[in-house]
């Protein structure tokens, strides 16, 4: 079902807190060549009710975002800047105070099924895991739940399946199992990493399908994080373009799209091949290749590949600047206002 | 009608499964199951489906990289699988293939130059160093590599340059034919864009013929003349691009085509799907009658008992549906 709403909802979400605040995040790795830094400033705020898209091409920081507010960097990372969740910081929280909020308010939908649900468990074992430990359920309780959600996600014979492992689905089945679990405690916010980039093409509408459902349902704050502009399109209400662990523009679905204003999504948006565009031409790129993680650099990240560069572009690092309207941002010296 | 190039009849590949400790094999994977087509000088023909579809297979198995269990391949009007092995070997200079991941189809102890020139080595043992890097350093600016980095190895380059390493060591022998699998599919929108172009300019300039193997349609669209569409090891429709995507006539076609998700908020939003229920049956045991029956919205008792035929309709394309 497309995802329309009044406008008055429109500006009531927008008047209500923010759920999840990010400011001036930075994530940084130790490497063997030192620290390099895979997310560089990012700042952005989240509502209920409101799906937020971050796109980006690999090497954009995109995943680190959604793991840094998770409490998942790596043990040779570190985040600094402030990420709130409900107004409380939860960058670098302890993990017991990371283990309550994980299990109660926030959860996440990893990218593949088969590595993030433990193969050793039944299905059973994992999802009523959570509402055992969380929410005091008895098990019989918590295995009921678990069985709702299945069917909710659309599991057929869901009482049966409970009992079976993780290879005894198939693809499709296990990241309905996946999207079950992530909701089952009913989060405020819910994060998705390339949910549906290793499931075929009219599996990946099921689930697109289930999870655009389920997210108003729910009225969750949900963050997903891809590379494919036509689940974008699908799902969120906002976008996030990132390149470079950097911000280059951040607008409502229809704006980004329709009038893009920073040169990388412009780039992005012609260079993805389309159903209905002219084959008789070549597809339009974008010169040289992502940016490798390589420490922090002057200027702009997107300035080697910029056809638009100027010299400018490549000392200053362009801040980004809201519309005076404040409905949308960019980050590059040619775009004003 | 010019003589097709490649004539591909009833193809089938089998896995045979179960032949473990005790006793005979318990059945057989029928990943590719009968599949016929021809291919012209200079035509690319794009080949669709989802994954155990059996796209790869059939491109493995037409260079015999995997062992078929029936039918034949007539490459320039000789049998294929018939040749011995120096035939085959001859055969094998003119038929190429590139791979899904760049970097892990180029040896990392080897340098560019060396993995570009390998097959020119193998295949020309009487050619000189300086002829040799003559055809390396072509090779190389054909596909938009500086040839100064031919002393580089694998793991300095990134995955879009790996893939064009790997059409340049394609390219050396100046093949007839390349076998594209899955070839953009591991790398960046803005990276896949300028292989697709790559390709299509050596295909136009030097008038090759490329089975391009992917699982994405919209790709797909951008470089084919012709598309085909494979579901459990079958060809479910076969036709010209324009019309295929103009009006695709197999109910799995088009699923494939409506469950593709637009890069457009409003057309994304607005568009009427056609939903498939369920996932890909297992190859091991497919349905009987039409393999496509058990997810077709439009299936009657016809279809769960007997197998529609591959045949041609009004403006030459060939559908295998009892309903179309």
């Amino acid at each position: 079902m497309p995802s329309t709403r009044t406008s008055a909802e429109t500006a009531a979400r927008q008047a209500a807190a923010p759920i999840l605040s990010a400011r001036e995040l930075c994530v940084d790795f130790k490497l063997e060549q030192g620290w390099v830094r895979a997310v560089d400033g990012v700042s952005f705020d989240v509502r209920r009710g409101e799906v937020l898209g971050i796109v980006g091409e690999s090497g954009s920081g995109k995943s680190q975002i959604l793991m840094a507010a998770m409490g998942l960097t790596a043990a040779n990372g570190r985040c600094s800047g402030s990420v709130t969740f409900e107004g409380e910081e939860v960058l670098n929280a302890t993990p017991d105070r990371l283990d309550r909020i994980r299990g109660s308010s926030m959860s996440m939908i990893f990218q593949d099924p088969m590595t993030s649900l433990n193969p050793y468990m039944r299905v059973v074992d994992q999802l009523t895991e959570v509402l055992v430990a969380h929410q005091g359920k008895s098990r019989a309780e918590a295995v009921n739940i678990a069985v709702e959600m299945l069917e909710r996600v659309r599991i057929p014979d869901a009482r049966r399946r409970i009992s079976l492992y993780p290879h005894e689905f198939s693809g499709g089945m296990r990241q309905r199992v996946m999207i079950a679990m992530a909701l089952l405690c009913r989060p405020a916010l819910l994060f998705a990493d390339e949910p549906t980039t290793a499931l075929d093409v009219t599996v990946q509408a099921q689930i697109l399908d289930l999870l655009n459902g389920l997210v108003h349902e729910l009225n969750a704050a949900v963050v997903i994080v891809t590379h494919d502009l036509g689940v974008i399109a699908r799902l969120c209400d906002r976008v996030i373009v990132l390149y470079g662990g950097r911000i280059m523009e951040e607008a409502a679905i229809g704006d980004l799209f329709t009038t893009p204003h920073h040169p990388y999504t412009q780039g992005l948006l012609a260079a993805t091949p389309r159903l209905d565009d002219d084959t008789a031409h070549d597809l339009r790129t974008i010169p040289g290749t992502p940016r490798a993680l390589a420490g922090q650099i002057s200027g702009c990240p997107f300035a080697p590949r910029c056809e638009r560069r100027m010299e400018r572009c490549t000392v200053e690092t362009p801040t980004l600047r809201r519309t005076t309207n404040g409905k949308r941002a960019a980050a590059c010296h040619l775009v004003t206002a | 009608m010019p003589e097709a190039l490649l004539s591909v009849r009833d193809l089938k590949v089998h896995f045979p499964i179960g032949k473990g400790l005790l006793a005979g094999a318990k059945g057989a994977v029928k990943a590719v199951d009968g599949v016929s087509f021809d291919l012209q000088p200079g035509e690319t023909l794009g080949i669709v489906g989802e994954s155990g579809c059996g796209k790869s297979t059939l491109g493995r198995a037409i260079l015999r990289l995997t062992k078929p269990t029936a039918g034949t391949v007539v490459w320039l009007g000789q049998d294929f699988f018939g040749l011995d092995k120096a035939g085959l070997r001859k055969a094998r200079r003119e038929l190429q293939i590139i791979f899904q991941d760049p970097l892990a189809s180029l040896d990392p102890r080897m340098t560019v130059g060396e993995i570009i020139a390998r097959p020119l080595k193998t295949f020309h043992p009487e050619l000189k160093k300086a002829e040799v890097e003559a055809r390396v350093r072509e090779a190389m600016a054909q596909v938009g590599l500086a040839p100064e980095m031919m002393r580089r190895y694998p793991h300095e380059f990134s995955g879009g340059q790996c893939q064009r390493i790997g059409i340049a060591r394609a390219m050396i022998l100046r093949p007839k034919l390349i076998v594209c699998d899955e070839p953009v599919s591991a790398l960046d929108v803005s990276i896949q864009a300028q292989i697709i172009n790559l390709l299509r300019k050596l295909q136009r300039e030097l008038g090759l013929s490329l089975l391009f193997i992917s699982h994405n349609l919209s790709v797909v669209r951008h470089i084919s003349h012709r598309v085909m569409v494979l579901y459990l090891g079958k060809i479910m429709e076969i036709a010209e691009r324009d019309a295929f995507y103009a009006n695709p006539m197999h109910p799995y076609s088009r699923a494939l085509i409506s469950a593709i998700p637009l890069p457009d908020p409003k057309a994304e939003r607005a568009r009427e799907r056609v939903m498939l229920q369920g996932d890909l049956p297992s190859p091991l045991n497919p349905p009987a009658g039409c393999r496509f029956c058990t997810r077709c919205p439009m299936a009657t008792d016809l279809c769960h008992s007997s197998e529609p035929a591959l045949a041609p309709r009004a403006d030459g394309r060939l559908v295998a549906c009892h309903f179309v």
